[in-house]
Parts: C-alpha cells; sequence; structure tokens
C-alpha cells in the first residue's frame, strides 16, 4: 500500500496534544450528517489514490484542498469538483488543508484562481480515483469494467447489482497506475457542481469552534508584542525596556525584524511575556527612540500633490492604436477629466498573527492565517535562508485575506522572535499595528482625455494612470525603464470598440509598502475609466447604458452583462426626481461584472445607497448561492473604498490607527443586493472573489451624478455632504 | 462563571475579559478584533447583556454569568445559529461569534425586530467580509424560528 506518511504525518499532533476529533463535527444543526473539516489533524494510516484523494483505513474518506480558505468557500468549492467526479457526497469526507507540499504544485489563495485554475485539473483527479475504484472492483469481481460504475462512494455491478465501498477498495485501488486522460462526468450529470451548497466551514464558525491562525495553541508557547516605528524608513535609536521587565509575566525583551517583500527591512522590539495581555502591557511601558531619518516629513497632501505634477509628463506609451493625437485634434466634442483615488488597508477581521517555532537544526513550523503554504515556505527560505525542506507549514482558516495575506512578513518576524527566545511564540498584531504598517492598496490617479463624432460615438479615448508601482514595492530589482503592468490592469482591454485610443503609465516613486488589495489595481482604474465613460455620454447626450451597448457591436461577454444588467435593473423606468441609477463594468484578469447602483438624495443633503444589481459572468459557476455571497462581499468592500476614510499620512505615519477612524461599513448602509449569475458554459471559466468590487465606485458615482448633478471625481466621496 | 463553568484566575485585575476567556478559560471562539470597542467581534454576554470583552475588565466580571459563542447551544442548534447555517451567513467567519451573540442578545428582548431595531443592535459589529444583507435576513429567519419553537427557552 501507498502510505501517505511523507507529506501526510505531522509531528503537530503530538506537539499540540490535541485530538484530531476536537475539530471533526459528525451531525449538524439539521441533524444531518455534515462534513466534516479537518482543520488540524494527521492522517491514519491511509492509501492514496491521487494526492487529492486518501481513503484512511477505517474507511474515511479525506480530500485535500490546495487552496486556504479565506472566506471565499474554497472548503466547499474545491473539495465539491473532486467530489463530483468521485461519485461521492461532501457529506461523506473529511477535508484536509494542504501544507505547501510539492506535488500540490504553488498553493496559493488569490487572484481569484482558486476554482477558475483548478477546475479541470481537479475534475481530473477525482475521475481517476473514481476509475481506479471502479478497475478495483471490476478486477475483484472478475466482472468487465463496462459493467461497473460508481455511485455515492460505492462501485456497483449493474448486471447483478451487487456492490462495494471504496473503502474496501482503497488498498487495491491505490495500487493502480493513476489514468492521465480519465473520462470526466457529463455537466448534465453533475449532482454537486453547479447547485448551491452548504459550505462545510460554516458549520464550525458559526460556533465558534474554527479554528483561525490567531487561535493555535501549542505546548511551551509564549506570547509577543511587537513595537515597531509606523514611520517607514525609520531606525532605532534606542529603547529602554526597565519598566517592561518590572510587568507580571513578562519574559523577555527581544529586537524584532519585519522582512516586506524580501527587501524592506523594518526594526522592532519583541516583548515576549507569559500571555498576551502582559506582553501588550510591556510594549506600553518601552521607551523607545526612533531616528525617523526625515521620513517623519512625508504627507498623502505634498505626495498627491506630486502625483498631480507628474501628470503632465508623458511616461510610458503603454498602448496605442489607430491615431488618438490627430482623432482628438480633429474631433469637435472633447472631454477631459482628472480622477483621484486614495490609498486604503486591507483590515481583515483577523488582524495579523502567527505562531512559529524555530527548533533545534534550524527547522521552523509555523502555524497561520496565510493565502497561501508556499508563500511562506518562499518567505522563510529567502528572507531566513532555511531550506524549503526544514520549512513545515500549518494553514489556519483565514479572518480574512483580500490580499494582506499574500504577505508573509507577520511569519518571518515571528520565526526570528522564536529562534532569541528558544521557545515557540504567538505574535499578535494590534489592530493599530495591522492599520498603520501595511503594505497598503496604493493610490491611482487617472488623466482622461476622449472625443466624440459630430453623431455622438466615442471616436477618441486616452487614460494616464499615475502612480506608484506594486511591482517597484515588491522588487528590489524592478526595472524602471518599463511600465508596471499591473498599474494599467484592464484599461487597454475594455471591449468598448474605439478607433483611436493611446495610453499611458508614469512612475511614481514611493517609500510606502504597497500591496495587491482585493482586484488589484482594477479596484481603482476602473473608477476613473467607467465615471470617465459616463461624462462622454453626458456630453454625447446619451444614455450611459446605450452610450455603452453603441460601442459594443461586436458579441462579448461585456454586452452580454451589461445587456443584463440593463434588464434586471429596470434600467428603462424612469426613477422619481432625486433619485439616480449609474451604470459601470469592468473587465480584468479575473473575470467580469457589471453593476447598476440607485441612490436617493435625501433631504439633509447627504445620499443614500439603496440598491445594488450586479451580473457576473463566469462560464460556469460552481457554488452559486457562495457566488453571490462573494459579490455581496465585493460591493461593501468597494463601497467602503469609495465612501470612507482611506489611508492617509501626515508626519510620516497613517493618521488612522483602527476602527474609529478608518471606518468600515456598518449594517446601517447596507444597500439591498440583487445578484445575476451567468454561467452558460463558456469557454472561460472567470473568477469569483474579486470581479464583484472594481464596478461598484463607478456606478456609485454615476449614479451620484444621475441624482444630484454632481460629478464626483475623486474618492473618498463623504456620502453626508454630496 | 463562563458558559456555567466556574474559573479562577490569578491575573491583572485590569486585563480585559476577552483575554481571560481566550488564554486563561481556553475558550477560542470569542475574538480579538480592535480591543475599542470598535468591531464587536469579541461580544459577550455578561448576565445575558451584549458586552464588549476586548474592553471590560477582568475584574469587573466576577461574580457575573459570562456567556459566549460556545455557551449559546450544544449542538449548534440555536435559533440564531440554524438561521446562520440555511442563509449561509459567515464568508472568513472571524467575526460571526460577536455577530451572532449581538443577535442572540437582540432577540431576547425583542423577538421580532424590524430593521431598525436590527440596526441599532448590529450597527457596531463590523464585517469586512461585507455579509450584512444575510445577517439581517438570518436574523428575520431566526425570529420565524422562535416563533415556530417557543417550547425551546432559550
Amino acid at each position: 500500500m501507498q502510505t501517505t506518511e511523507n507529506i501526510n504525518r505531522r509531528s503537530f499532533l503530538k506537539m499540540t496534544g490535541l485530538s484530531g476529533a476536537a475539530f471533526m463535527l459528525g451531525i449538524s444543526a439539521t441533524g444531518k450528517s455534515a462534513a466534516s473539516v479537518v482543520n488540524m489533524r494527521g492522517l491514519e494510516e491511509s492509501a492514496t489514490l491521487t494526492p487529492y484523494i486518501i481513503i484512511e483505513k477505517s474507511g474515511q474518506i479525506v480530500i485535500m484542498n490546495p487552496r486556504p480558505e479565506i472566506g471565499q468557500g474554497t472548503y466547499q468549492s474545491l473539495p465539491g469538483i473532486i467530489a463530483e467526479e468521485l461519485e461521492i457526497s461532501l457529506d461523506q469526507v473529511l477535508i484536509k488543508q494542504t501544507a505547501g507540499e510539492k506535488v500540490f504544485g504553488r498553493q496559493v489563495a488569490g487572484g481569484s484562481s482558486s476554482v477558475r485554475g483548478n477546475y479541470t485539473l481537479l475534475r481530473k483527479a477525482g475521475a481517476s480515483a473514481r476509475e481506479m475504484l471502479v478497475k478495483a472492483a471490476s478486477t475483484s469481481w472478475n466482472v468487465p469494467v463496462e459493467e461497473c460504475y460508481a455511485e455515492n462512494g460505492k462501485v456497483f455491478h449493474k448486471p447483478t447489482g451487487k456492490n462495494i465501498a471504496y473503502a474496501q477498495l482503497a488498498e487495491a485501488a491505490s495500487k493502480l497506475d493513476v489514468p492521465k486522460e480519465p473520462t470526466l462526468k457529463d455537466p448534465k450529470d453533475f449532482k454537486i457542481i453547479g447547485k448551491s451548497a452548504a459550505r462545510p466551514d460554516i458549520l464550525l464558525k458559526v460556533s465558534g469552534k474554527a479554528v483561525f491562525g490567531i487561535d493555535v495553541e501549542v505546548p511551551g508557547m509564549v506570547y509577543a508584542s511587537v513595537e515597531r516605528c509606523p514611520v517607514f524608513g525609520s531606525k532605532l535609536t534606542s529603547f529602554d525596556d526597565s519598566e517592561t521587565k518590572k510587568i507580571k509575566g513578562v519574559l523577555d525583551v527581544v529586537k524584532a525584524e519585519r522582512i516586506v517583500f524580501g527587501k524592506n527591512h523594518y526594526e522592532g522590539i519583541a516583548v515576549v511575556a507569559e500571555n498576551y495581555w502582559a506582553a501588550l502591557q510591556g510594549r506600553k511601558a518601552l521607551k523607545v527612540q526612533w531616528d525617523f531619518q526625515g521620513f517623519d516629513k512625508f504627507n498623502s497632501k505634498e505626495y498627491e500633490q506630486s502625483l498631480r505634477d507628474l501628470s503632465k509628463t508623458d511616461g510610458f506609451v503603454v498602448h496605442n492604436s489607430g491615431d488618438f493625437d490627430k482623432a482628438f485634434a480633429d474631433s469637435p466634442a472633447k472631454v477631459e477629466a482628472f480622477y483621484e483615488t486614495p490609498m486604503v488597508s486591507h483590515s481583515t477581521m483577523e488582524p495579523m498573527n502567527c505562531v512559529a517555532y524555530w527548533q533545534q537544526g534550524d527547522i521552523i513550523e509555523v502555524w497561520a492565517s496565510s493565502q497561501g503554504p508556499s508563500l511562506i515556505k518562499d518567505e522563510l527560505s529567502r528572507s531566513l535562508g532555511i531550506s524549503q525542506d526544514n520549512i513545515k507549514v500549518n494553514i489556519m482558516f483565514n479572518g480574512g485575506g483580500f490580499g494582506r495575506r499574500l504577505q508573509s512578513d507577520f511569519a518571518s518576524e515571528a520565526a526570528l522572535i522564536s529562534k532569541a527566545v528558544g521557545k515557540p511564540v504567538k505574535v499578535i498584531w494590534t489592530r493599530e499595528d495591522d492599520t498603520q504598517l501595511g503594505p497598503f492598496r496604493p493610490m491611482t490617479f487617472s488623466a482622461i482625455k476622449g472625443a466624440l463624432s459630430t453623431d455622438g460615438k466615442a471616436i477618441a479615448f486616452q487614460h494616464k494612470v499615475i502612480s506608484p508601482s506594486l511591482g517597484a514595492s515588491r522588487n528590489a530589482n524592478y526595472d524602471k525603464s518599463k511600465p508596471d503592468n499591473s498599474m494599467i490592469e484592464g484599461i487597454s482591454e475594455q471591449k468598448y470598440e474605439i478607433p483611436n485610443m493611446k495610453n499611458h503609465y508614469v512612475f511614481a516613486d514611493f517609500h510606502v509598502p504597497i500591496s495587491a488589495w482585493r482586484s488589484v489595481t482594477s479596484s481603482t482604474l476602473a473608477f476613473a475609466h467607467e465615471c470617465f465613460i459616463d461624462e462622454m455620454a453626458v456630453k454625447a447626450k446619451k444614455d450611459p447604458l446605450l452610450f455603452r451597448l453603441e460601442m459594443l457591436n461586436k458579441e462579448s461577454d461585456t454586452k452580454k452583462v451589461l445587456n443584463k444588467v440593463k434588464e434586471i435593473s429596470g434600467w428603462d423606468k424612469p426613477l422619481p426626481k432625486g433619485r439616480g441609477r449609474g451604470v459601470a463594468q469592468y473587465e480584468f484578469f479575473a473575470g467580469l461584472c457589471a453593476q447598476v447602483v440607485e441612490v436617493s438624495h435625501q433631504a439633509n443633503g447627504s445620499i443614500k445607497v439603496d440598491k445594488v444589481y450586479a451580473v457576473i459572468d463566469l462560464g460556469t459557476v460552481v457554488n452559486p448561492d457562495n457566488t453571490k455571497a462573494q459579490v455581496e462581499g465585493g460591493i461593501v468592500m468597494g463601497l467602503v473604498a469609495a465612501v470612507k476614510d482611506g489611508i492617509r499620512f501626515e508626519n510620516g505615519k497613517s493618521v488612522q490607527s483602527n476602527f474609529n477612524n478608518n471606518r468600515m461599513l456598518h449594517i446601517d448602509e447596507m444597500p439591498e443586493v440583487v445578484v445575476h449569475i451567468i454561467a452558460d458554459g463558456g469557454p472561460t471559466i472567470k473568477g469569483v472573489g474579486e470581479p464583484g468590487l472594481p464596478p461598484l465606485a463607478p456606478a456609485l458615482c454615476n449614479a451620484i451624478f444621475a441624482a444630484t448633478g454632481k460629478r464626483i471625481r475623486k474618492l473618498p466621496v463623504d456620502l453626508s455632504k454630496v | 462563571m463562563i458558559n456555567n463553568h466556574s474559573y479562577s484566575m490569578d491575573v491583572d485585575p485590569q486585563m480585559p475579559l476577552l483575554w481571560a476567556i481566550r488564554d486563561f478559560a481556553g475558550l477560542k471562539g470569542t475574538k480579538f478584533g480592535c480591543g475599542i470597542s470598535q468591531c464587536g467581534a469579541c461580544t459577550v454576554h455578561l448576565d445575558g447583556n451584549p458586552i464588549r470583552s476586548c474592553s471590560f475588565p477582568v475584574s469587573a466580571a466576577t461574580g457575573h454569568k459570562i456567556t459566549t459563542i460556545e455557551g449559546i447551544s450544544d449542538n449548534i442548534d440555536h435559533p440564531v445559529q440554524k438561521a446562520w447555517i440555511e442563509l449561509q451567513v459567515p464568508q472568513c467567519g472571524y467575526c460571526h461569534s460577536g455577530q451572532i451573540m449581538s443577535a442572540v442578545a437582540l432577540l431576547k428582548k425583542n423577538p421580532k425586530p424590524g430593521d431598525t431595531a436590527i440596526d441599532t443592535a448590529m450597527r457596531n459589529n463590523i464585517c469586512r467580509c461585507g455579509t450584512y444583507q444575510r445577517i439581517r435576513k438570518a436574523i428575520h429567519r431566526a425570529s420565524e424560528l422562535i416563533a415556530t419553537d417557543t417550547k425551546k427557552a432559550f
């Protein structure tokens, strides 16, 4: 029997003393047997059919989930794809998170890629295992394989009706070759894919039993809180820990180092204590001197002015079709506008944290909420010089990801503190740490020009992006002689048929660490791009949605989503005075969504966001209800970034520090959201997690214009005084 | 008393109840979110009333009855939990212990809350994943479940 000893045996169980059973749920609230989630449990002796499908001797079937659960639903969607082809229901299996094993390739949840990037691979994994089980049964019965089929965890012999459970076939099946091209099911026979199914992790999440990174405990563990300087670029001059060491429970004070993107090294002081409260109190008692190196002079106001100044330069031409300059010059109707967006924080509800244990022999074990075990391995290996083979990663449920947990700075920092104290250590960031220390979503500024023909059609368009660069932030060897394509995401790829288009990128230096944030640069560029399309429609005296459709003569998914959102939003039905609706769409690497936002202008001058209609285009949908949840979430996150505080720097550091001044949306501000999914089996599977976000801000601001006549060109917009 | 168990702890009296619950009683369902009573992730009940345990000194909790998410049902069958499952409310799930504790407290006082009452009771529980629409629906659904299940005390 092939064992899975090498990849699945964990020292973890022994170390933690936790019994796996503590994390397994057998009975759901509805009384039905529910899928269990193996969050922190080793595997029993078992047979491996494919790396993704393991059957334990007890008969328990385990499905490996190769993408961390960050709220997006991979604990259902990915095992569901495997289970579909394996012919088993999810309530019969245990789901286990992969831990960076090479056999699973890169394990990262990002870019809305979990389903679209693994759909066929996981179907094949399930189908291969099914064929192996069927073959094992036919061999044991000595009947032709064609007379056998799999259903509901068993193989049946059609002529006689006899059957045998997968568990009893596991050992024989595991000795067979894995079929390279197994026969996949006809989608019309799907029982799981395409159906709204309950997520197994939700039982844990409504009962306090889901284990997030911050909840991990290992024997001998100590706690740490780290004092870091919110002024990026500062150097530690000196510190006095005499008061700190008087606090009961404080064990040690050690230098800390936070490494961002492997190249930015930020100093800190870690207070290590028997419990977290003592560590926090000890940290407060530190007296620290920082040398700001002049970075305390940095502020957002001046930086933003520098971006406006840079907009007068050409930068790089990143797209050039037709003859923009001539078409623009010759046009009788020109439009020009400048748009600004803010930096924002990720603010996952679970603040950054990590448990790390640097053991003798330079073996590191980490327990973390992270978007990728592969990312943690990369970071520890790169920054600490540890071989990947000596790094063990345990990925817990993530209390939000949104791109923040694509960075593993918290892991190398915790590992170094563990090394210094020789014990496993849990580092918990305060909300202030989490808010002020980034990396942040960068701002983008956009200078846009457009021109119309005499009959009001868009004939020329230019989008110039001025911004710091994600590439420059994360790459020490960033090549400034080339544009950063991640900063011009989608601006040249919208489906509008505009004959003359010339787009630019202007690079701006920035010392503040920035990173991907849900829907990356589309989260800001869509605002400028789609508000400007509206401005052109106004200039052309055309309905904004019809103006867009007039630029979409060829069949396209964009045309499809706009037509659908027109239909479901009742676009053609006039709204009463004081109310307005706006439309926007944006297509980018993750996918495509169109939205119509309805707002009302209140008597006190404020704007209320009443309703959002969204149409997301997917090709194939795995879990419709969860897809709707993701679009609902993208809309809320887009709304927060459009109307709340954002991150502003004064005296070198973020003014915003916690939820009192970096405000989030509350339930009483929640618009009604209606989501429609287009999943007509097109050739391309698109993403779910991100596309719902970018259209929100432009659709909202276009709606504000419709309701009030005021054009919003700078975010955030304060809805209380539009 | 936390969930009807007595605990005695030798701790700093000023330590917030949150850390006593998490790190001394070992009940990890109650979450740390902000530390300044702004997000509600740490919501527990003190004698049936919702409080923010991140800003509530442990000394003030002595002699009182604390209920955490682990204490509202034995089999994940509180009407609020049932409604949360039925409507598939959580995404990342981190804030939902607090959301559920606020909702349980609301429904105990007001078994048939309207949208305004829901707004008032729930507006200081932040959800970054944006599950608010489902939270609202689930509270209405839990209210129905309570009405049809009046035998069950909660």
